[in-house]
């Protein structure tokens, strides 16, 4: 069996992970543009060293209320797809884990729609559920992840 | 695909492209020896390529061609249009082959024996042409100077057509037998040494046959070492994504520059000053030398035209000739690409509809040859492409009538419409008037589709077109999609840019400009040149929050007067910074389906914002286009109602008792308002409702009764100083702007008289009495300030305006004096002293001359007035605008105040 390495992050009160190889950097989402009229889960576009980045909010994309105005500062999941650069925006970043693909378990059947559909599976660690975050669902607008999961 | 491969893909492809455009040249002068000498070496170049790289069925065709314009040169035929048609047919099929070879690798299986055959014996005399090639003996002269040696087959012995390979003569240099009609390598050289090529492959031929024994491989070597060693400029090629990733970095270099340049902006006297400057300078240069090698001449884009035009005018019988001037015009590569499409169809489409035929073209007293005349030059970082033809303009009659069959536009706006409006109908979605269709264009994809194109590079165009002169498209396009120019606007706390391109000039309103926004119900208008700009709210647009302020409804307001298109409008945002020079990066796919926006940049100071797409703009406002056509429509009729020597004046409509509708000027609005009747209140003296933290009293031109006491009630607000009123109507119809031509009667009280507006009789309301009866205080508001009532005198010709004016001024606790002419009012002056002479300028003598005219009874400050919409300057200073309320009291307290302070 073959072992995968994954970034973990935390978003509200889940712990997601995503493979070492999908995530370029993390960065702090500073000076961000809001883009008016833009989908909810767009929280803006900013400048990261010279090349235009397009950030994602994950709790406005998972139907989670905003990050509390006295909570620590967000970080963001630097990915790159087609040449474009796109910024995830999470709370915290945890621990990289090495775990074995065998163990992944399939998403539970009765998960909310929108988490199942950027979901592509679950970890069961010691003290908590890990979800493997599909990176590409989540930087697709909703309503195209919705139809896929569907 | 091997590089051998690829190379030769590029290369053939170019070849080609030259072989279209001299053949079509050659058979106009088929005497050009340097043209077909051109188009024979670069088609042998073609065989002995295909040859060394084993592609059998390009060989043969390419071979086959070869032959046959190898009579030609031989003066063996006489060129005909379709011998010309057959090389260049020969010429499509090795397109055909190419392009399948670069997709696949692999030559398609398939047979091109019909061609080839065609060839031969086109070649051989047996023709299949109706018009019978004359097959004559090769002159001697030209096989002087073309070739040194006859070939055996050229007197045309059938016999020796069609012998296999191996039974011609032998060519050592290719180690094998000719092909029929084929000539030896050594002649070939001999030929080319004997004449001299264009110039533009000049360069190419080489100087001596260096690599001249290898057979196909060798031909492929001359040429290559032709163009490496050869004289003149030394190119080579570079792969496009090289200069694409080259073009992005000098962009984040340039960025990177104009942040360091801000940083030293702040610091004075850094050590950095001198070294950064340097830099500076340096990147632009760069910067500079890296667009130039996207830049290409646009004549490549043209290649194809002479084609398509020769092509063209054969399908319709007609005599074109196609005229291009600055092809060596240059400008990104990426336009360029974008624009080669639009272009193809505008030179269809003067072929088809723009030229006439050779018969109508005499019968018009013109040359039997059209000509479609094709131009780019560079004006002002734009390029300019022009095609023009010389046919027989347009039919403005017949546009028309397609409009309104099609519906585009309705009939009575139609018949008012200019010639170049009906004109550029042409350009609308769905308008094709060829009456039928044909090969060439008509195919209901129209002009628009070429508009469209256009526009999405951010390029506008239009036409002249003159009745039996002919037609003139203008495209004007950017140099380069990479780099723009752009104003960098405020909405909010958001900046934005917008292309300089479709921004025609910068206007600030507000109540202390000349401007003002005005008010439709919710739409805004603003007063340009005496026309009504629709105007919409950057904060709008973009559905920006809240923040308590109305857009228009500010203090100050900056508004950017946009072009998109036929469509003008007003973008209202809340600060101008700057302009600009941007790097446009594409929007992200996940962002890439808005239309508000059409790229994102970073800013000289690290910031990222959004780009406006003007055209996404001017969409989302979908009311702003209504109101653009209803100017459109207000301009004409304007235009029609004559010889403007009476002044317009625009009017509110609406309705209050009866169905007539009523009228009163809108300049003495100050607001219109839709207000919730339940939250109006009764006090002693009437309704009042609590109205932007005061009290307004509300009256009803036909009595409280009237006023509604549920659901929404429409209110004209008219504020003074410190007190409003509101006066209910029943329903605010329209404005209108026309000619006031009052009649007076002696009619109820409230109603100054009769007007017909519109071509509907019209009451006007007498503002004065309302706002009298709603507010008595109105009266007093505004006297509280001074401490006795001044006197002034009125004097104006126009019964409407003293009747207006008059109340007015009472109102603003005034003591008004009226007089119509300048009898009466030096009777007046006679009879008392006044503070103040209001005189109307526009039908009394002119300022100074009534000064004088008044002489010394005129102890006041004279205010001049006018009724023209734009306060004019006069000798004896800024005439004030009848119709602007506050401008005309703020001129006469300043007046009087002067004249207080002096005394």
């Amino acid at each position: 069996m073959s072992e995968q390495e994954y970034v973990t992050f935390r978003i509200g009160g889940q712990i997601f992970g995503a493979s070492v190889s999908e995530i370029q950097d993390v960065f702090s989402p500073v000076h961000m543009t809001p883009v008016p009229k833009a989908a909810g889960e767009i929280a803006g576009v900013l400048n990261l060293r010279g090349r235009i980045v397009t950030a994602i909010c994950a709790r406005a994309r998972l139907g989670l209320p905003d990050l509390e105005s006295d909570a620590p500062e967000p970080l963001a999941i630097g990915v790159e797809r087609d040449g474009e650069n796109f910024g995830i925006i999470i709370d915290a970043v945890g621990e990289v884990l090495r775990l074995d693909e065998g163990d992944l378990e399939e998403n539970p059947v009765n998960l909310d729609r929108t988490w199942a559909s950027v979901s592509k599976g679950v970890y069961r660690l010691e003290n908590t559920l890990l979800v493997i975050m599909d990176i590409d669902r989540m930087l697709a607008s909703p309503d195209a992840g919705e139809q896929a999961a569907a | 695909m091997d590089d051998l491969l690829s190379e030769f893909l590029t290369e053939t492809a170019e070849s080609l492209d030259v072989i279209d455009v001299e053949l079509v040249r050659f058979e106009s002068s088929p005497n050009d020896k340097n043209t077909l000498n051109n188009i024979f070496r670069l088609v042998h170049t073609i065989k002995g390529t295909c040859g060394f790289l084993g592609l059998p069925r390009l060989e043969a065709i390419a071979h086959a061609g070869e032959t046959l314009l190898g009579k030609f040169r031989d003066g063996a035929l006489d060129v005909t249009p379709d011998y010309v048609s057959l090389v260049l047919e020969s010429i499509d099929q090795i397109k055909v082959l190419v392009a399948h070879l670069g997709e696949e690798g692999v030559e398609p299986d398939g047979d091109d024996r019909p061609i080839i055959s065609r060839l031969e014996a086109a070649a051989e005399g047996r023709s299949e042409f109706s018009e019978a090639p004359a097959f004559k003996p090769a002159p001697v002269a030209v096989a002087a100077v073309a070739e040194p040696e006859p070939e055996p087959d050229d007197a045309g012995d059938p016999d020796l057509s069609g012998v296999p390979e191996g039974n011609g003569r032998w060519d050592a240099d290719q180690g094998r037998y000719l092909r029929p009609g084929e000539v030896t390598l050594a002649e070939l050289e001999a030929a080319f040494a004997s004449v001299d090529g264009p110039p533009e492959v000049q360069n190419a031929q080489p100087t001596a046959p260096a690599g001249g024994s290898g057979g196909g491989a060798g031909v492929h070597d001359d040429d290559h070492e032709g163009r490496k060693g050869g004289p003149g400029p030394a190119s080579i090629r570079v792969n496009v994504d090289v200069l694409e990733s080259l073009m992005t970095m000098v962009s984040e270099l340039v960025l990177t520059r104009n942040q360091l340049m801000q940083i030293l902006r702040k610091a004075e006297d850094s050590e950095f000053k001198g070294p950064l400057q340097r830099l500076s300078s340096i990147t632009a240069e760069l910067q500079e030398n890296v667009m130039k090698t996207r830049m290409q001449p646009i004549g490549s884009a043209w290649k194809k035209l002479p084609r398509i035009v020769r092509d063209a005018s054969r399908d319709l019988g007609k005599k074109i000739e196609l005229v291009m001037e600055g092809e060596q015009t240059e400008l990104d590569r990426q336009v360029l690409e974008l624009i080669k499409d639009p272009l193809t169809h505008m030179i269809r489409n003067s072929c088809d509809h723009g030229v006439e035929a050779p018969g109508d073209r005499l019968a018009a007293g013109k040359s039997e040859a059209g000509t479609i005349k094709l131009r780019a030059y560079h004006e002002g970082g734009h390029i300019i492409i022009e095609v023009g033809d010389d046919g027989a303009g347009l039919k403005t009659e017949r546009i028309r009538q397609k409009a309104i069959e099609k519906g585009l536009v309705d009939p009575a706006e139609a018949h008012t419409m200019s010639d170049t409006q009906v004109h550029r109908m042409i350009f609308a979605p769905g308008f094709s008037t060829a009456a039928q269709v044909t090969n060439i264009s008509g195919r209901g994809v129209g002009m628009d589709v070429v508009k469209t194109n256009v526009e999405l590079i951010g390029g506008t165009i239009d036409l002249r077109a003159k009745q039996g002169e002919g037609t003139t498209f203008v495209i004007k396009i950017p140099l380069t999609l990479a780099i723009i120019s752009a104003l960098i606007v405020g909405a909010g706390e958001h900046r934005f840019a917008v292309p300089q391109l479709s921004v025609v000039e910068l206007v600030r309103a507000g109540s202390r400009c000349e401007h003002k926004i005005e008010f439709i119900k919710n739409t805004r208008v603003l007063r340009l040149r005496d026309k009504l700009l629709p105007l919409v709210g950057l904060s709008d647009v973009l559905g920006l929050g809240d923040d308590g302020v109305d857009p228009g409804r500010a203090d100050l307001n900056y508004i950017v007067v946009m072009q998109v298109g036929e469509t003008r409008f007003g973008l209202i945002v809340d600060q101008v910074f700057d302009t600009e020079e941007i790097v446009v990066k594409p929007l992200s796919k996940r962002l890439g389906s808005m239309t508000q926006y059409s790229g994102a940049t970073i800013l000289g100071d690290g910031a990222v914002i959004m780009i406006l797409d003007p055209n996404g703009v001017a969409t989302s406002v979908a009311s702003a286009a209504h109101a653009v056509r209803r100017v459109a429509k207000e301009e004409r009729d304007a235009a029609h109602a004559g010889a403007g020597t009476q002044e317009q004046t625009s009017f509110l409509l609406f309705r209050a008792g009866g169905s007539e509708p009523r009228a009163c000027p809108l300049s003495l609005i100050t607001r219109l308002e839709d207000l919730d009747a339940s939250t109006f209140e009764g006090t002693h003296r009437g309704p009042v409702v609590q109205y932007r933290g005061r009290l307004m009293p509300l009256v009803h031109p036909v009595g409280a009764h009237a006023m509604r006491s549920e659901g929404r009630q429409p209110v004209l607000v008219f504020s003074q100083g410190e007190s409003v009123v509101g006066l209910a109507v029943e329903e605010i119809l329209d404005i209108v702007e026309d000619r006031l031509d009052l009649q007076l009667s002696g009619q109820a009280p409230g109603v100054l008289g009769t007007a017909v507006l519109k071509n509907r009789s019209t009451e006007v309301i007498d503002l004065g009495y309302f706002l009298s009866q709603a507010d008595p205080a109105w009266a007093e508001a505004a006297a509280g300030q001074r401490r006795k009532r001044q006197r002034v005198l009125l004097i104006d010709t126009h019964p409407f305006f003293r009747n207006m004016l008059a109340p007015l001024l009472k109102a603003s606790s005034y003591d008004v004096e009226v007089a119509s002419d300048l009898e009466e009012a030096r009777a007046r002056l006679a009879e008392g002293a006044f503070d103040a002479v209001l005189a109307d300028t526009d039908a009394l003598p002119d300022p100074e001359a009534l000064q004088t005219e008044l002489g010394a009874a005129l102890q006041a400050p004279l205010i001049p007035m006018t009724s023209r919409q734009d306060a004019a300057y006069t000798a004896l200073g800024p005439s004030v605008s009848k119709s602007d309320r506050h401008a005309l009291l703020a001129a006469l307290d300043q007046a009087i105040r002067v004249r207080g302070e002096a005394a």
